[in-house]
């Protein structure tokens, strides 16, 4: 298969994970996979991007613009920062919940994320989840990437089913919190499913 | 043979090991601190791996290492090597016995660097030769073909990967078993290895005799690469190389020639590229070296070929290259249609700024906020310096006035007083820093007799980096403990006369400590004691009771990330707050409860 997969969201959300996962799962299904990161000064509350290039024509570390068939986004107006990533007939899987960065706390501009989601509604085919809503039992932010990842299986769009990447999570998640993560991914994954069945 | 699926940094690790490498030395330094963890990781019994205090001994200590024989590598970022550049010029002209890679991972960006110097122009400067890999796969290749060219001519070989090769990840067919190679020992022998004025001319002239003939051996070797015809030529090497396949794969047809080894340069092999051609147009980021180079032919030989780059304004003179700036200039210098990118994003929302900034419970912001309000109302110079504290100049706290390199600060701060004697010049330097290049700073100022304030930020690691052990922290990367080196000691050895230590999270004590070193005339310093909570993860937390006032003092005067508005009211993001406790210190209404063991 040949996809280009564009992981984004706020330093500190799992993002570098999820793309591991990903990249694992789809090496284990017998894909070439080549990706990239940028890490380091966006552990300290910056952006944070992944590129995951599967398939065998990859020179591009990074994904070229208008080439991500989908866009998995932690952070709302992450997805929005990336958009310029997505093909034409590509899909936006977000996060609606917005990570506020301290220039916003001190300024006080109200981003509240929904502007962000109107837009992404309004120019690309997405799949907008809420996931601090879906965590809100396991008290934690720290499962977005799973409710993601979960959805972005479930929408058929990821090329990857949800047997490969459990798999992956089973490998790669400390055990303490496994359980809460399959819970979460489970739960996006219904999400997507539906999405999928529209 | 076995597969790994590792990041370019991993892959020129395993390449290293591969090649049998006995000895591996650096210092932490982004995009290239993750080989020694690779090397440390992997490396089995007879390989030596450390972090050095600083680059300069990190290069000093492989050197002697190659005198005996053995293969050594040294890793370090672009503006490691300028530390670094000192032992590696005479080393060029001294050489060595066993193989030496030397790793100067560059920039482009610059992303997290102070410049957007070109290793390759470097190579050429020190007379050795540079290598420059454009992907992980080829990483692992050419580091052993580096280690070989070492050996062939002894001579120290670096080599030069970019961010975006170390950082990118690819899946790598590696050498199962691995052993250090064997090596002979070191043969006594002053004419050889004691540098003198007399040895030095006798060796540049061997020099300059011997690279001509490197270049003849690049000229046939076979990651220098051309493929296509035509009469115009795309020339490029490293992620440029990458980023013109990516548009290439429309036009296999294009005639296309990268260079993997810029110096010294393969002129025969350069030569067959340029045959038939009208127009060349080199691809490269950082500095025009290929485009120098291929210009530099041209004249020689009396060629007719336009060359076209940087210098001419084809390339963008600074700054990252990409696929859509690559393709750019590939389709206007071929004549081939744009690509087409996916979306128009008209009416963007104004999108959030995300600038880095000190954790949630990071000690450096009660630190640089201890001092702040201990000046207020005097004038104050705060010299900052290189690592996770450079974000003190982040509002609020706004308390970095100048960061130019490892270890300025300290020195800056007395330039500082030597202006203005009247003004309290303060220098912000962290455990790791203080090592690398710092104590002699120090010491500078003892013995020139300045006034200053020294703020020693020890947060027991380096953290900017990745959270590398340094000398203070009393673990080294064999896996040994050992004694932990103490700055005071130090400090008082080289005539501090005032030395304090404070826990920066006892805001009230830290500022008494502040005051009382700027009531006192000499040298001073204040050693804030507190760990990087990455490192330590507190299980604490504050959270915001009913008391609160609305009045924002926490955010305006702390800017900690965990403070955040919800609803409107002040509230604490319990996901990032680690207990720290500084808000509930500002607070005026002592509404902010809770702490480390809540």
């Amino acid at each position: 298969m040949n996809k280009d997969i564009l992981v984004c969201g706020v330093g500190g959300q799992g993002t570098v994970l999820a793309s591991k996962l990903i990249a694992s799962a789809a090496m284990n299904c017998g894909n070439t996979v080549h990706s990239a990161e940028t890490i380091g000064m966006a552990q300290r509350g910056g952006s944070v991007t992944s590129h995951i290039r599967i398939g065998g024509e990859v020179y591009s570390p990074l994904i070229p613009m208008g080439n991500a068939d989908i866009i998995l986004a932690f952070e709302p107006a992450e997805a929005v920062r990336n958009l310029g990533y997505l093909k034409k007939d590509g899909i936006v899987i977000a996060n609606s919940s917005p990570v506020k960065p301290v220039t916003e706390s001190l300024r006080d501009t109200g981003y509240d994320g929904a502007r962000m989601a109107a837009y992404l509604k309004d120019r690309c085919s997405c799949l907008i989840i809420d996931a601090e809503e879906i965590c809100r039992p396991f008290q934690s932010s720290r499962y977005f990437n799973a409710v993601i990842l979960g959805a972005a299986a479930g929408s058929g769009r990821l090329g990857l089913d949800e047997k490969a990447l459990l798999g992956e999570m089973e490998a790669r998640v400390r055990e303490e919190f496994i359980t809460t993560n399959k819970q979460a991914f489970m739960a996006g994954l219904e999400a997507g499913k539906s999405y999928a069945a529209k | 043979m076995r597969k790994e699926y590792v990041m370019g940094n991993g892959a020129i690790a395993l390449g290293a090991l591969a090649a049998g490498v006995n000895v591996v030395s650096g210092y932490p330094g982004t995009p290239s601190s993750e080989i020694i963890e690779t090397v440390s990781k992997y490396a089995g019994e007879g390989v030596h791996v450390e972090w050095s205090v600083n680059e300069k001994a990190a290069l000093e200590v492989a050197a002697s290492a190659s005198y005996s024989g053995a293969r050594t590598l040294v890793t370090m970022k672009q503006v490691g090597l300028n530390v670094a550049s000192d032992p590696l010029m005479s080393l060029a002209y001294v050489g060595v016995e066993g193989g030496m890679v030397v790793v100067s991972a560059d920039d482009p960006g610059p992303i997290s660097s102070q410049t957007e110097q070109d290793t390759r122009m470097f190579a050429e400067f020190a007379r050795v030769p540079v290598f420059d890999p454009s992907s992980p796969e080829e990483a692992y290749e050419m580091i052993q073909d580096a280690y070989a060219c070492s050996e062939k001519y002894h001579t120290p070989v670096i080599f030069r990967p970019t961010t975006r090769v170390c950082h990118a990840y690819a899946s790598i067919e590696v050498k199962e078993k691995t052993e250090p190679k064997k090596y002979g020992g070191f043969h006594k022998d002053t004419k050889r290895w004691v540098i003198f004025p007399r040895l030095s001319y006798l060796n540049h002239a061997m020099i300059e005799k011997r690279n001509p003939q490197i270049g003849e051996d690049f000229s046939d070797y076979g990651k220098n690469t051309l493929t296509g015809m035509g009469k115009k030529l795309v020339i490029t090497s490293g992620i440029s190389y990458a980023y013109v396949k990516e548009y290439l794969k429309d036009y296999p047809e294009v005639k296309l020639c990268r260079i993997a080894t810029p110096y010294p340069f393969p002129e025969r092999f350069v030569l067959r590229c340029l045959e038939g051609v009208d127009e060349a147009l080199c691809v490269e980021e950082l500095s025009p070296y290929l485009e120098s180079a291929v210009l530099k032919l041209v004249g020689a030989k009396g060629l007719s070929v336009k060359v076209y780059g940087k210098l001419t304004g084809h390339i963008a003179p600074s700054g990252e290259n990409s696929v859509e700036t690559s393709a750019e200039a590939l389709s206007e210098f071929l004549g081939t249609p744009k690509k087409e990118t996916g979306f128009s994003l008209p009416d963007m929302p104004e999108l959030p700024m995300r600038p880095p900034v000190l954790c949630a419970g990071c000690p450096h912001r009660a630190s640089f906020y201890a001092v702040k309000k201990a000046m207020e109302g005097r004038k104050a110079y705060f010299c900052g310096d290189i690592g996770c504290y450079t974000l003190g100049n982040a509002m609020p706290l706004d308390m970095v006035d100048t960061c130019l390199c490892m270890g300025a600060g300290i020195t800056m701060a007395q330039g500082f007083h030597w202006t203005d004697p009247e003004g309290v010049c303060f220098a912000f330097v962290g455990d790791s820093t203080f090592f690398a290049s710092g104590m002699t700073g120090v010491v500078n100022a003892v013995y020139n007799n300045a006034d200053m304030i020294l703020c020693i930020l020890d947060n027991s690691t380096t953290a900017m980096t990745g959270h590398q052990p340094h000398p203070g922290t009393g673990r080294n990367l064999m896996g040994s403990i050992v004694d932990k080196v103490d700055i005071a000691k130090i400090l008082d050895g080289m005539g501090v006369k005032k030395i304090l230590r404070v826990d920066p999270l006892d805001h009230r004590a830290a500022v008494a400590a502040v005051k009382e070193c700027a009531e006192v005339s000499g040298v001073k310093a204040v050693i804030f004691q507190s760990p990087c909570i990455a490192v330590t993860k507190p299980a604490g937390r504050m959270t915001v009771g009913d008391g609160c006032i609305q009045c924002k003092k926490c955010i305006r005067e702390t800017g900690c990330p965990a403070l955040v508005i919800r609803d409107q009211k002040v509230a604490i993001d319990a996901g990032l707050c680690t207990g720290c406790g500084l808000c509930g210190q500002v607070c005026p209404v002592s509404a902010i409860g809770g702490g480390e063991d809540e």
